[in-house]
């Protein structure tokens, strides 16, 4: 067939013949304009290409079944197609929006992700196992004291009915116990910094 | 300094001479080749070939 010469016309209709080298023939004439058009719509490839695939399919799937009647008026049928499908794209993208990075504002440089990643986790529980090992060294009282107030969040009012002594003691207690922990840590030059 | 509320413009102008992967294309043309419709009393059947 003499692709520059036949008219979208002839080509629709050998292709509805059966004819399936006349729908390459249609594609390579218009896939310019049409992925032109709809690239210049939703200004991404990846999209773009999406679209363009949707467009032929429905543009086969109407040739096959029949519906195609716009005898000589191929191209504009397949841009109000494509038209159509990019008017869909941004329903869809409108219900669940999307957020575009540009050079002048960068969405991370305000969200900022509080967890702590593998390396941070790892330091946060051997820290965490270091001041529970130099707590099992302080006298029992204060550790019991110390306990009570940093682990089970105890009132000190709550810490001296359990141990049965004044709450100016159990105040006494959890002193001594950090500057028994805080002279452990200076002694050995414990590094306990996340 | 007054602010800006223009949009700025898309830095890539749309290059005319875009055209979509050969992938894309030859998806299509194998979809079209694979898809008959059987017409069977009024009701139309669609089939997809491998």
């Amino acid at each position: 067939m003499n692709q520059s010469k036949t008219t979208d016309a002839v080509l629709v209709s050998s292709y509805l013949k059966g004819e399936e080298s006349s729908l390459s023939i249609l594609i390579t004439r218009h896939k310019q304009r049409i992925y032109s058009f709809i690239y210049s719509k939703v200004f991404d490839r990846d999209v773009a290409e999406d679209v363009f695939q949707d467009t032929f399919i429905k543009v086969i799937n109407s040739l096959k079944r029949g519906k195609y009647n716009e005898e000589g008026k191929f191209l504009p049928w397949v841009m109000r197609i494509a038209h159509n499908l990019v008017i869909d794209h941004f329903r869809k993208n409108n219900r669940m929006p999307k957020f575009e990075n540009n050079s002048d504002f960068n969405i991370f440089s305000v969200l900022s992700d509080n967890s702590l990643n593998a390396e941070k986790g790892m330091i946060k529980e051997q820290v965490e196992s270091d001041v529970r090992r130099l707590i099992e060294e302080l006298p029992e009282d204060q550790k019991e004291v110390l306990m009570m107030r940093i682990y089970k969040d105890m009132s000190f009012k709550e810490i001296s009915e359990q141990t049965g002594v004044s709450i100016n003691t159990a105040l006494g207690r959890m002193r001594y116990a950090l500057i028994n922990l805080r002279k452990v840590i200076d002694k050995h030059n414990i590094v306990l910094t996340n | 300094m007054p602010k800006m509320y223009s949009k700025p413009s898309r830095p890539e102008r749309v290059n005319e001479n875009l055209v979509p992967k050969d992938e894309t294309i030859k998806f299509l043309l194998d979809y079209s080749k694979a898809l008959s419709v059987i017409d069977y009393q009024n009701l139309k059947f669609e089939a997809l070939l491998n």
